[in-house]
């Protein structure tokens, strides 16, 4: 089976094709967004972040900065900076370049304020949209791909229906040769002892024990009780009781294969096949790293259902519940709920999941794509200074 | 389908449908052995129906994995949540100590 992309100068394949006007820090949002705005085929990413962070925190950001930058859905990257911050814009440039795509950077306080930055940063923006516009479609084969896997808004049918199809269409990618990430640290809380029998070796089982014991004692030194946040109210009233149950219905995204790799966030895999990324189990920080780490596409799936997509990676939406597909079907790409109404099969939908994964990725655009949901947030890990 | 019963030995079933109290209904626990459950309970679809009674103090059962212990009593039939069993991980409140 294969795919049609975009082959970049590093030999990653894309699935998209976006021009990302990548402010390097939050004081350089409204420049970024008004040149995306103007150029068709280009992106912005605001974000919140970029000055007075420390330590892991800034490396955590500048990491998912420049794993946005050099995603291979991404085909030349402007960035821009105000000129004094922390997360200096020649920095992401320099991080960027090895990827040999087109990047360059300008920064607020030489151009002269907001309308000149926006002019000038306009100018080079057309010239990257006008380049990538030539780029014509290559076939290429599955293993090319890296799926990143979520579940939010989850309710009982997530674990009986979706996340169980959704781990049907990960172990026939993994099959092809491709990547699966599973992330959602906190999701994992309770299953660990279950998924650490999956390490491909000792170590590997090792290293997914200790992130979720270091989620869980950062939980306990503040003296706090996870439930409320997790499970959410709305995965309560949807019947999930503990953190435990909706954790042991999340690993099914997963599939059955070895788990090759633990990954920190936004780091990139390694090996091909199943990995494990250190996400919290918030839902837009965990696709965010996921998409830092390289992933060009999306399988997320919902039961009480949720818009959200990302800003430069395809989001697939999944549902298992069937009173749900009804009443967000606009929201929603495939109907997992089958299942759980004896229609079909967990392996049915997981085959239909695969297939829309190429569809998706040969140009299909997602409902959240249509809608233009384009939610980013970083992992912040320190405090602000 | 009105009941799933996820893995062999599961204690509880998961509704699909809402399901009234009183209602009898068939399900297959354990692959093969048929067995009757009469809801104690309204139980709204989603949520879970205990197939066994339950002492307190017991860890529940689901997914052939411990998702909780029980804090009030479960006859076979009652609805199972949050009103009788609870999470034993992230418990901060509890003196900062990871129990169980």
């Amino acid at each position: 089976m294969e795919f049609m992309g975009y082959l970049r100068p590093d030999g990653q394949v894309g699935i998209r094709n976006y021009v990302l006007i990548l402010p390097s820090v939050v004081c350089a949002n409204r420049v970024a967004e008004q040149i995306a705005e103007a150029v068709p085929g280009a992106v912005a990413l605001p974000h919140p972040a970029g000055c007075a962070q420390v330590g892991a925190d800034f490396e955590q950001t500048k990491r998912t900065l420049v794993g946005f930058g050099t995603n291979p859905n991404v085909g030349a990257v402007l960035v821009v900076g105000l000129g004094c911050e922390g997360l200096q814009p020649d920095e992401l440039v320099a991080a960027i370049k090895p990827s040999g795509k087109w990047v360059e950077g300008i920064v607020i306080q030489e151009e002269g304020g907001t309308p000149a930055t926006v002019r000038r940063g306009t100018q080079i923006a057309i010239e990257m949209s006008s380049e990538l516009s030539q780029m014509k479609r290559e076939p290429f084969p599955l293993s090319e791909l890296i799926l990143a896997t979520e579940c939010g808004g989850s309710d009982s049918t997530s674990g009986l229906a979706a996340n169980p199809a959704l781990g049907v269409a990960s172990d026939l990618l993994v099959e092809a040769g491709g990547t699966v990430i599973l992330s959602e640290t906190t999701e994992l809380m309770g299953a660990e002892h279950v998924l650490a029998k999956r390490g491909c070796d000792a170590a590997t089982g090792k290293e997914l024990v200790d992130i979720v014991n270091k989620m869980e004692e950062d939980i306990l030194r503040m003296g706090v009780d996870l439930r409320g946040s997790q499970p959410s109210p709305g995965n309560i009233a949807g019947g999930l009781t503990t953190i435990e149950e909706k954790s042991l219905g999340c690993i099914y995204k997963a599939g059955t294969t070895p788990i090759n790799e633990v990954l920190a966030f936004a780091q990139r895999p390694s090996k091909k096949g199943l990995v494990v990324m250190d996400t919290p189990g918030y839902d837009i920080p965990s696709v965010t790293g996921m998409i830092a780490g390289g992933a060009q596409i999306v399988v997320f799936t919902t039961g009480r259902g949720t818009p959200t997509g990302a800003p430069i990676a395809p989001v697939i939406k999944v549902t298992g519940n069937p009173e749900t597909w009804e009443k967000m079907r606009e929201n929603l790409d495939i109907n997992a709920g089958v299942i759980l109404q004896g229609k079909a099969t967990k392996e049915d939908v997981g085959k239909e999941i695969l297939a829309e994964v190429i569809k998706v990725a040969n140009g299909k655009q997602t409902r959240a794509e249509i809608l233009g949901h384009r939610e980013f947030a970083i992992w912040r890990v320190g405090p602000t200074v | 389908m009105r009941l799933v019963v996820v893995h062999p030995g599961d204690m509880v079933a998961t509704a699909v449908v809402d399901i009234a109290a009183g209602t009898t209904v068939k399900i297959m626990n354990d692959g093969d052995e048929e067995m009757e459950i009469t809801t104690l309970d309204e139980i709204p679809s989603g949520h879970k129906v205990a197939l066994v009674d339950v002492p307190v103090g017991k860890p529940l059962i689901k997914y052939g994995e411990a998702i909780g212990v029980v804090t009030q009593p479960i006859k076979k039939g009652n609805h199972v949540h949050v009103h009788n069993v609870e999470s034993q991980r992230g418990r901060g409140d509890r003196s900062g100590q990871r129990v169980g």
